[in-house]
C-alpha cells in the first residue's frame, strides 16, 4: 500500500492558514513589547531595587524559567476563567506569553546591566547627569545593546512557542491545524505544511530582529559589529 | 482536595520523568553525533548537519510531534506509541539543541591542544578520547544540566498531539472534573518546579566551580 500525499487539500485552506499565522505574528510581536518592558523593569529592581523587591524578582524568574509554559498558561488562563473575568483569549494568550518572556528577558538583560563598566556609572555622575538619565542612556540603553543577539533569538524561541497556546483554544498558526485536520483528514500533510510555514516564518521573525537592531543601535551600526 | 488526584498528579510526574529520562538518552547519544558531524572537516557532513540543526530549531516542537506521530505510518511502518512518538520527537528535537551546545564546547578546547595531540602522532579517534574530549567535558557539564530542564519542561506538551499522558494532561483531566484550576495547575507547576528547581542550581554552582578553575 503507497500513500498518496495531496498538499493541495490543505493549501486549499490558505485563508485559515493565512489568518494563522497573522495571530501568530501579533501575539509574539504584543509578548516581546511588553516582555521587554517587564523584563527591563525587573532586571533594574534585581540589579539595584531594595532587598525584598530583589527577592520578589528572583521567586518570579526561577519559577516562570523552572515551570513549563503550558501549566503557566493552563493555570493563568483557567485560572482567570474560573474567578469569573471574561477575558477575550487573545488577551489571556498574550499576558500568560508576556508573563513567560518576561521572566526569561529578566536574566538576560540582567547579565547586560551587570556587564557595563562601573566607571561608565561614575562618568555619567561626574557629568551630572540625573538618575533617569543615567538608567536610560549609560545602564539600559547599552545592556540592550550588548544582550541584543541573546534577545532576539530568546524571542524567536517565543514565537515558536506560541504553538503552545493552541491547546487553550487560540487560533493561531498551529491551532488552525485542528480545524483543516478534522476537515481533510491529511494529518501528516498538515504538519508538513506547518513545518514549513514556522520555519519561514523564523526567518522572518530573525530578519526582522537583524533590520531593527540596526536602526535601534547606530552606534554599533558605524562601529560595524555584527549583531 | 482528593488524595486520588494527588495520586493521578503523581503518576503523570512518573510519566514526565520517564519520558524525560528516555529523551535524555537518545537524545545525548544523537546530539553527540550531531556534534562530532558539526566540526567534521568533510564539507557536506558539516553543512548537512547545519541544516538539520537549522530546521530542528526553526519549527516548534509540536509540529515536529505530528510529523514524528503521524509519518511513520504514511511510510509503511507501524504506528508509534504515544510514548515512542514523543520520545522519537523529542529526541530529534533536544539533538539539534545538544550538537549545538556541545559542537561549542568542543571548539572551546584550546586550538594547540588539537595541534599538540596531531604533532605527537595520536590518532583522530585517540585525540578525540583522550585528549579533547576529557577537556569538553568538563566545559559541557553546566549548560548540558541546564538543558536538561529545557527536556523536562518540554516533555509537557507531549500529551497534546501525540496523546502521551504526563504530567501537565493528568492535571488538566482534573481541572476538566474539578474546575479548581489555581489549585491542581499550582501544584503540578510545584512539581515540576521541584524537578527543574534541583537542576538548575547545580547547573549555576558547576559553572561557578568551572570559572575558578579558570581563573
Amino acid at each position: 500500500m503507497t500513500y498518496e500525499f495531496d498538499f493541495g487539500a490543505v493549501l486549499g485552506y490558505w485563508p485559515l492558514l493565512l489568518q494563522g499565522t497573522l495571530t501568530t505574528l501579533r501575539l509574539t510581536l504584543f509578548s516581546t513589547v511588553f516582555g521587554i518592558l517587564i523584563g527591563a523593569f525587573c532586571a533594574l529592581v534585581k540589579t539595584g531595587g531594595p532587598q525584598w523587591a530583589r527577592t520578589i524578582v528572583g521567586l518570579y524568574v526561577e519559577f516562570i524559567r523552572n515551570t513549563p509554559l503550558l501549566i503557566q498558561s493552563y493555570f493563568l488562563i483557567f485560572g482567570i476563567a474560573s474567578m469569573g473575568l471574561r477575558l477575550p483569549i487573545l488577551v489571556g494568550a498574550t499576558i500568560a506569553l508576556t508573563v513567560n518572556i518576561g521572566a526569561y528577558t529578566t536574566e538576560i538583560v540582567r547579565a547586560g546591566i551587570e556587564s557595563i563598566h562601573r566607571g561608565q556609572l561614575e562618568a555619567a555622575e561626574c557629568l551630572g547627569l540625573s538618575k533617569v538619565q543615567t538608567y536610560l542612556h549609560i545602564i539600559i540603553r547599552p545592556a540592550l545593546e550588548r544582550v541584543y543577539p541573546a534577545l532576539a533569538s530568546q524571542y524567536v524561541l517565543l514565537m515558536l512557542a506560541s504553538s503552545i497556546l493552541s491547546s487553550v483554544g487560540v487560533e493561531e498558526l498551529f491551532g488552525m491545524s485542528n480545524r483543516i485536520q478534522s476537515d481533510t483528514f491529511r494529518n501528516f500533510e498538515v504538519f508538513v505544511v506547518l513545518g514549513i510555514l514556522y520555519l519561514i516564518l523564523a526567518v522572518v521573525v530573525r530578519a526582522g530582529f537583524s533590520l531593527l537592531g540596526l536602526a535601534l543601535f547606530p552606534r554599533r551600526r558605524k562601529l560595524g559589529t555584527s549583531l | 482536595m482528593n488524595s486520588a488526584f494527588i495520586i493521578s498528579l503523581l503518576q503523570g510526574l512518573l510519566g514526565t520523568v520517564i519520558l524525560s529520562i528516555l529523551t535524555f538518552i537518545f537524545g545525548g547519544i544523537l546530539g553527540f553525533l550531531i556534534a562530532l558531524a558539526r566540526i567534521s572537516p568533510v564539507a557536506v557532513i558539516s553543512r548537512g548537519t547545519g541544516v538539520y540543526i537549522e530546521i530542528l530549531q526553526g519549527m516548534p516542537l509540536l509540529v515536529l510531534m505530528g510529523l514524528c506521530f503521524y509519518g511513520p505510518g504514511i511510510f509503511g511502518y507501524d504506528s508509534l506509541s504515544p510514548l515512542q512518538a514523543a520520545t522519537f520527537a523529542l529526541t530529534l528535537y533536544s539533538s539539534a539543541y545538544l550538537g549545538e551546545i556541545w559542537r561549542g564546547c568542543l571548539q572551546s578546547v584550546a586550538k594547540p591542544q588539537w595541534e599538540a595531540a596531531e604533532c605527537l602522532g595520536i590518532g583522530r579517534w585517540h585525540r578525540m578520547r583522550h585528549v579533547i574530549l576529557p577537556q569538553a567535558l568538563r566545559i559541557a557539564t553546566p549548560p548540558t544540566v541546564g538543558f536538561m530542564v529545557q527536556i523536562i519542561k518540554n516533555t509537557s506538551i507531549a500529551s497534546l498531539v501525540v496523546g502521551y499522558a504526563e504530567l501537565s494532561y493528568n492535571a488538566k483531566i482534573i481541572n476538566n472534573s474539578t474546575f479548581q484550576p489555581f489549585l491542581y495547575f499550582g501544584i503540578a507547576a510545584l512539581m515540576y518546579f521541584a524537578v527543574c528547581y534541583p537542576l538548575s542550581v547545580q547547573s549555576r554552582v558547576l559553572e561557578r566551580k568551572l570559572n575558578v578553575a579558570n581563573r
